[in-house]
C-alpha cells in the first residue's frame, strides 16, 4: 500500500513536470491526461471512489479530447518542437 | 525510523502539484501551456481537498449493510471536489475558446507578443502615441 502510494505520486509529479517541460504540445496534452489518471488512482486509495470515477472519465477523457481538438484547430498538432512561438531570445519556455 | 503516514506523503504530493501548476502558470511563454498548467494547479487543489476529509482506517462513504457502524471518511469534501472537477473542465473549455480567438486575431500564442499587440491596439483605439520607455531621456543628449 505504502509503496503503491509512493509510486503513483511519483508518476503524478513526473507527468506534471512533463506537461511543463515537454518539447511539443501534443506530448504535454498526453501527459496531462496521465496526471488525471494517476490522480484518480490516488482518489481510490483515499476512499473516494465516486470522485475517482469522475476524474478518470472527465479529467482524463473529456478534457483530453477537448485539448486535442483545440490543438488541432490551432494547427499545433504534430510532434515537432513547439517551444518557440516566436523565434526570439532563450531556448526553453515553461 | 518509521516511515511517515501516507497522509503526509500525499499532502506533500498535493502541494508539489499546486506549486508546479503555479510555476507553470507564471512562467509559461505559450498560452496553451499555461492552460495546461492551470489544469495541474486544479488537480493539486482537488487532491488537497479530498485529503482534508481523509481519515486513516475509514471506509468509503457508501452505506451498505457491511459498513454500517464503521467510521467513514468525510463525504462533504468529496462532494465539493466532484463539482469542482466538472467546473474545471468548463473553465478549461472557456480558456481554450479564448485562446482560439486570440490565435485568430493575432496569429500567435506567445504571451509577450500578444500582450504587446493588445497594448498597441488599445493605444491606437484610444488615439494615443505608442508608449515608449519611461527611462528614456526626454530630449536628445547634446553632441
Amino acid at each position: 500500500m505504502y509503496w503503491m502510494v509512493l509510486l503513483v505520486l511519483f508518476v503524478t509529479i513526473t507527468a506534471a513536470l512533463a506537461v511543463l517541460l515537454a518539447p511539443n504540445l501534443l506530448a504535454a496534452v498526453a501527459a496531462s491526461s496521465v496526471v488525471s489518471l494517476a490522480l484518480s488512482v490516488l482518489f481510490v486509495i483515499l476512499r473516494a471512489p465516486d470522485v475517482a470515477l469522475t476524474e478518470a472519465a472527465v479529467g482524463a477523457g473529456l478534457s483530453g479530447v477537448i485539448l486535442a481538438l483545440a490543438l488541432r484547430r490551432l494547427g499545433l498538432w504534430g510532434l515537432g518542437d513547439d517551444n518557440r512561438p516566436a523565434p526570439a531570445e532563450g531556448s526553453g519556455d515553461a | 525510523m518509521t516511515p511517515p503516514p501516507i497522509e503526509f506523503l500525499l499532502y506533500g504530493g498535493a502541494l508539489a502539484l499546486v506549486a508546479l501548476g503555479l510555476a507553470g502558470l507564471v512562467m509559461a511563454r505559450h498560452l496553451f501551456r499555461s492552460i495546461l498548467a492551470l489544469g495541474i494547479l486544479e488537480a493539486g487543489a482537488n487532491l488537497l481537498l479530498v485529503l482534508a476529509g481523509y481519515r486513516a482506517g475509514g471506509v468509503a462513504p457508501i452505506l451498505t449493510p457491511g459498513t454500517l457502524g464503521q467510521p467513514m471518511v468525510d463525504p462533504v469534501p468529496q462532494a465539493l471536489v466532484l463539482t469542482a472537477i466538472v467546473i474545471g473542465v468548463g473553465v478549461q473549455a472557456l480558456a481554450l475558446a479564448l485562446a482560439l480567438r486570440v490565435h485568430q486575431a493575432y496569429g500567435t500564442l506567445d504571451v509577450a507578443e500578444v500582450r504587446g499587440r493588445m497594448e498597441a491596439d488599445t493605444d491606437a483605439a484610444a488615439g494615443l502615441e505608442p508608449e515608449t520607455s519611461r527611462d528614456l531621456p526626454a530630449v536628445e543628449r547634446p553632441s
